[in-house]
């Protein structure tokens, strides 16, 4: 049975001084409720993620006891593609016809700080200050820049137009281009990275309403149907996040495996992807998570970016919205923003920044540690 | 606050003894991860007796084929820079354990270090200048103070140094 999205709600990214998470939250759901022409009392269901922000059921306190069930998601990165991806299973499961799936998330200031217990890491990899996401990724884009002749002018250019896309999105953190010269001049934080190449964690909600595909008429006249959505963690060998030792041999990174149970699912191939939001906690990742979503080979990366091919008015947009580079990492919200943007793409509501042609097959992707991919394949 | 002494008292990023020694007393960052007090160090892993797979640091149990036989290895002392990245700001505390302030750090480099037929280990370097590391240059281990605790003494840990400037 299919699944579609009848309604959609974001409450803008960036930093909310005297709201909390759960009033970010509520704001998303809301307006996803009125979006699809539903009430909360009309939900049969409800998942919901935040890993800073507050248990998200608690949200029933405000939007009404209705005894549905709610359940919490905590999946790192992943928590809003895998509240989804719940979501989506338990319709098809026939157990609910309609339901609600909210992320969101509110975290302090500066670079991800974890608890290496929580990760089942030694308290020493924490110690001696290895323990950073943004220093994998460095290392990770600095091998595969060696590996695959990847420039740092790319690097460079999938900043600009992080930049540039959220310049032209209202919900997004960052509102103003920045140029090229500035991102390569910013300051150096994980070699080859700079400020301006990085997200940053922040604040901010997204809510999708769901229901079975063939009761969509009911809602909307212009239902998104989700084609697949798949959730993988590591294989041996695949080269992760956190991870003080790596074996010799390598294995598919859990985006490439989670992609692939995705596609097949979906019944439609990477090929027929007309717009992709993907995870760009960082520039390199952008890059890298375009080959392991199979949108491209390795190494034509280069000469996509360079020729301007993932730009809005490309062959292939990424990030449409601005990406996490522009719109900050709410983590329980970031998968769901991807979602949102996507719908409005699909719809053809996305205004300024609107990929032309009339897109119909959207993809969003996202990877957390300590190592774990979602994607979901959307269309109209 | 001991660590910006130990930048001076660290040797050359790419020269000198595989431990640096001090007249303080010196204790490992952590048991079992790897050999001391020696002056031929090694990092402590532990290898599978049923696949052969061998992982950092020593666990009870086999991340391959899942098998809970392991037994200790000791981990060659070189290897090949496999990539790298370098720490330009100061990581927060928890869980970070240095005891620099965000005025007087400065930057160090992490890499993956390839030891031949074993693993590939995480390690912070001695050379910090991404200009001077490249993929694929050998490396050694070497054992330095990178802290001092609460009673003065000094916290050893280990990193790899860039051989070929020797």
């Amino acid at each position: 049975m299919d699944v579609a999205i009848i309604g959609i709600g974001i409450h803008p990214f960036g930093r909310f001084d005297g709201m909390s998470g759960l009033d970010l939250g509520e704001v998303a759901a809301r307006r996803a409720l009125s979006d699809a022409g539903l009430a909360w009392s009309d939900m049969e269901f409800a998942f919901g993620g935040s890993i800073d922000g507050g248990y998200a059921d608690s949200l029933v306190s405000r939007l009404g006891l209705t005894g549905i069930p709610f359940t919490n998601v905590s999946n790192g990165c992943a928590t809003g593609g895998s509240a989804l991806a719940m979501a989506v299973n338990r319709i098809q499961a026939n157990e609910s016809d309609l339901g609600l799936v909210v992320g969101f998330d509110k975290h302090p200031r500066g670079a991800f700080a974890a608890d290496p217990a929580s990760l089942g890491l030694p308290q020493w990899y924490g110690e001696t200050g290895m323990m950073l996401t943004t220093q994998f990724f460095a290392m990770k884009i600095q091998r595969y820049m060696h590996t695959y002749g990847i420039s740092e002018s790319s690097l460079t250019k999938v900043a600009a137009k992080a930049f540039r896309n959220g310049a032209m999105n209202p919900n997004s953190w960052r509102q103003k281009p920045v140029s090229e010269e500035e991102i390569a001049g910013s300051r150096l934080l994980n070699h080859p990275l700079t400020q301006y190449m990085l997200c940053s964690p922040n604040e901010g909600a997204a809510a999708v309403v769901l229901c079975r595909a063939d009761q969509a008429a009911r809602y909307t006249q212009r239902p998104v149907i989700v084609n697949g959505v798949a959730l993988r963690t590591r294989l041996f060998g695949s080269f992760e996040v956190m991870a003080p030792s790596l074996p010799l041999e390598q294995a598919a990174s859990p985006t490439a495996q989670a992609a692939t149970a995705c596609f097949e699912a979906a019944g439609i191939g990477p090929e027929d992807v007309d717009v992709a939001q993907l995870q760009d906690g960082e520039v390199g990742a952008e890059i890298m998570h375009m080959a392991e979503n199979g949108l491209c080979a390795d190494g034509d990366q280069e000469a996509m970016i360079q020729a301007g091919e993932t730009e809005i008015t490309g062959r292939l947009p990424i990030n449409t919205d601005g990406g996490l580079i522009a719109n900050g990492e709410p983590i329980g919200a970031s998968a769901l923003r991807q979602v949102h943007e996507l719908v409005l793409q699909l719809r053809g509501d996305a205004g300024a920044r609107q990929v032309p042609g009339e897109p119909r097959v959207g993809y969003a992707q996202v990877y957390g540690a300590p190592g774990t991919g979602c994607c979901t394949v959307l269309s109209r | 606050m001991l660590t910006a002494a130990y930048k001076s008292a660290t040797l050359s990023p790419t020269a000198g003894p595989n431990v640096v020694r001090s007249s303080l007393k010196q204790t490992p960052i952590a048991e079992h991860l790897f050999t001391w007090p020696t002056d031929q160090p090694q990092l402590i892993g532990s290898r599978c007796s049923d696949c052969g797979v061998v992982t950092f640091p020593s666990q009870g149990s086999c991340p391959k084929c899942t098998s809970q036989s392991v037994t200790e290895a000791l981990l060659p002392r070189r290897g090949t820079l496999w990539t790298f990245t370098t720490q330009e700001f100061l990581p927060k505390t928890p869980p970070y354990a240095g005891t620099e302030s965000a005025e007087d750090f400065t930057p160090y480099g992490v890499g993956y270090v390839e030891l031949p037929d074993h693993v590939m280990v995480e390690s912070r370097l001695t050379e910090s200048d991404p200009h001077r590391l490249r993929i694929g240059m050998p490396m050694e281990l070497v054992i330095e103070p990178f802290r001092s605790d609460a009673a003065g003494d000094e916290v050893m840990s280990f990193a790899f140094r860039p051989v070929e400037a020797r």
